[in-house]
């Protein structure tokens, strides 16, 4: 497991250096358009190759991820995996009802929240101390919704809704909701 | 001509709201319309930046999140549909050398939409209703946070935004089918139709080569309307459905009987509802945009475009890519079955990288084709258009991935660089490109006021238009969430840049109507919406002796 903070900044990293190119590339390209110079056509077979280009990149690009980062596997295989702690959560009225006042688990522990709607549709995000995503998910009425994950820092979290639930539900924040000690 | 000539009279005096045809007005109505929309959403969108900065006094959470249920649904269907119609209802009959199937319905088209964006938004203004467009089940019909009065004018407006749009789907699609009176064809209506639409197409791509048909319909915008058209007509059904299945709940309501919301399943709901609103995001807007820029590369430099058959193509794998990747919203819905995710979520919807890249590479060897080009407004603004989508497109394709969207959903990054960027430079600039262009086709040759105000009004737009979405992303990298309010500054930095970048846009739009204002001058503006006193079906008034 790695830390969803490394996996974001290597994706922000990403595309800061291809939003540039493709910034100055349009540039250079509204400039060369104005000025006299070969006008040719590009060759059907390097058209071609930007057809199998795109596509290799789009299918790719999924493949890789699924590989390399390491929650995906498990929240796709999560039903066949013994966690270390089941965490029963509750939300009703924009109000998190947690099982204990604080949630105590320990570093790289396979931990489960379990979160149930009575009402509406809520979201559930654990968040760092200085305010960044560690990693949420939606909570749907009336269905399971289970977040598996592993922490790898120590640290307190807090938890937060991440989705819109009416005007009454936009400070669903219950700070230092989790500990993880070593 | 003094100023004050020039504001009542537009430049030189050359506009005359009298010489329209009727078409014309028509078009140019819609597109007016669609422009004061604009403004209305830049407005609202405005506050939004500031109240995220620092909370407004006498603005409570549930006015905020009034404005910011309504701030989308008028950009997408008060501004883009009102200006895509317009254009779309004048552009096929032009490109198919006959008149427009009914203008009669075209106005009632402008009228329903126009009257339908006031009432939701006038719902929203004054009962606060805001459930999001999202109107995740059961929240539109809770009751215990909203009236169900506001909640079903809010519904009614929606509901005659569909209708106005069932009619424009329909006045397309007849317009391509039907013969007009002293013309002759062999080909069907529903010949036509399927040519247009691509279903013919791809029935016959199974037979021998020399057995496969002509197009019927040999214009590749036109068939990229028809296709757009057929993802409104389903998303018109999807949406006009859902309002109803809420209205129903606001009627039992009102009446004194509360119904069990539990009766409907939030996450089928969740699937059928995203399923067709994403045919606006993932389906019309890119077959629209996709053949606005097939169209423009063509008209601009007088060449055919690059690879016409690929790009038809393109735009029929597009129409069927945007019916099967809905499921990417609902990567972060832990019931959603997990295939359902990989495929629709993740690898349907890389497609789109696919398809635009395409209609991306196609779009500009075309103009290399013809270089050197004169750098003309609808040149700028098409490059504009074509780099937001350029940079929008891959955004969207990140955080459709199960790894990323786990750390990254609902948070500003989406809306930023994906939502925003896609919309207000991809979408908008080639809008814009389009206004520009027809201007004087649907003017009757009437003259831009300021050259300089066009420049500035590119610049301004483009450099704000990036930068906000480039501010809005690096917030949502540190973690701030779409959808809520930060009441401590925690995000004063980002958020301070953005509003910046806003208010570029906002000036930006204030120098292009300024320009628009004083082109056709006060006297023109309200001409367009006055009767037309020509009486003929053509498009344009007929050529002097």
């Amino acid at each position: 497991m790695i830390d969803s903070a490394v996996v974001l900044n290597g994706q922000t990293m990403a595309y800061t250096i291809y939003a540039v190119v493709i910034l100055l590339l349009m540039l250079a390209f509204g400039y060369m358009i104005t000025k006299e110079g070969k006008a040719g056509v590009l060759k059907t077979s390097l058209f071609s190759t930007l057809v199998v280009v795109l596509t290799v990149l789009g299918v790719s690009l999924h493949l890789a991820t699924n590989m390399t980062i390491p929650w995906v596997s498990m929240d796709l295989n999560r039903h066949n995996i013994t966690p270390t702690v089941v965490f029963d959560i509750s939300v009703e009225n924009h109000e998190f009802t947690l099982p204990e006042e604080q949630m105590v688990i320990a570093v790289g522990d396979t931990v489960v929240f379990d979160v149930f709607s009575h009402d509406l549709t809520y979201g559930f995000g654990i968040f760092r101390q200085d305010g960044s995503m560690v990693t949420q998910m939606q909570v749907v009425p009336g269905h399971r919704n289970d977040l598996m994950w592993q922490f790898l820092n120590a640290g307190i979290y807090t938890i937060r809704s991440t989705e819109y639930s009416g005007p009454k539900g936009h400070q669903m924040i219950m700070k230092d909701a989790l500990e993880v000690v070593e | 001509m003094s100023y004050k000539d020039t504001l009542i009279n537009g430049v030189e005096g050359i506009f005359k709201p009298d010489g329209l045809t009727p078409m014309q007005k028509l078009a140019l109505r819609f597109v007016v319309m669609g422009i004061l929309f604009y403004g209305l959403t830049t407005i609202e969108g405005m506050i939004m930046r500031v109240f995220q900065v620092q909370p407004i006094a006498g603005m409570d959470a549930g006015h905020y999140f009034a404005i910011l249920t309504a701030h989308p649904l008028v950009g997408i269907f008060g501004s883009s549909y009102l200006i895509v119609f317009g254009a779309f209802l004048f552009l096929v009959p032009f490109l198919m050398e006959k008149p427009l199937y009914s203008i009669k319905l075209g106005n009632w088209s402008f009228l329903l939409i126009t009257i339908g964006t006031i009432t939701f938004w006038g719902s929203t203004f004054i009962s606060h209703y805001s459930p999001l467009y999202t109107l995740y089940w059961p929240l539109p019909a809770d009751f215990t946070q909203f009236g169900a009065i506001g909640g079903a004018v809010f519904i009614l407006g929606i509901a005659l935004v569909m209708v106005g749009t069932l009619c424009f789907v329909f006045n397309i699609f007849k317009t391509i089918a039907y013969i007009p009176e002293g013309q002759t064809r062999e080909a069907s209506g529903r010949a036509m139709l399927a040519s247009a639409t691509g279903f013919s197409w791809a029935e016959s791509v199974f037979r021998k080569k020399s057995k496969r048909r002509e197009h019927l319909v040999p214009s590749l915008p036109v068939a990229a309307i028809a296709r757009g058209t057929v993802d409104t007509f389903l998303n018109a059904g999807i949406l006009t459905f859902t309002g109803v299945l809420i209205l129903v709940y606001m009627v039992a309501e009102i009446f004194g009987m509360s119904l069990k919301d539990t009766a409907v399943d939030a996450l089928l709901y969740k699937n059928w509802y995203w399923w067709g609103l994403d045919l606006i995001a993932d389906g019309l807007v890119l077959i629209f945009v996709a053949g606005t820029w097939y169209l423009l590369a063509t008209l601009i430099t007088g060449k055919k475009l690059y690879m016409m058959r690929v790009a038809r193509l393109a735009l029929w794998v597009e129409l069927v890519v945007s019916w099967t990747v809905w499921s990417h919203h609902l990567m972060s819905d832990q019931a959603q079955p997990g295939w359902l995710k990989v495929i629709s979520g993740e690898m349907v919807t890389a497609f789109e990288l696919i398809t635009q890249g395409l209609a991306f590479f196609i779009v500009l060897i075309t103009l290399w084709s013809a270089r050197p080009l004169k750098m003309t407004s609808p040149l700028k603004f098409l490059l504009g258009g074509l780099l937001g989508f350029a940079l929008a497109v891959p955004a969207g394709i990140i955080q459709a991935d199960l790894g990323i969207n786990r750390i990254l959903h609902n948070t500003q990054w989406i809306i930023g660089p994906h939502v925003h960027v896609a919309i207000l430079v991809g979408l908008v600039m080639t809008l814009y490109s389009a206004i520009y262009y027809l201007f004087p086709l649907l003017t009757n040759g009437a003259k831009f006021y300021s050259e300089k105000l066009v420049t500035f009004h590119f610049w301004a737009h483009i450099i704000g238009g990036v930068g906000m979405g480039a501010f809005m992303g690096m917030a949502g990298m540190k973690g701030m969430l779409r959808r809520t309010i930060y009441y401590e500054g925690e995000y004063n930095l980002y958020m301070i840049l953005a509003a910046i970048c806003g208010t570029l846009m906002l000036l930006a739009f204030v120098a292009f109507l300024y320009n628009i204002i004083m082109s056709v001058g006060v006297k023109g503006v309200i001409g367009i919406f006055t009767p037309a006193k020509l009486d003929t079906k053509d498009l344009l008034p007929a050529a002097k002796e």
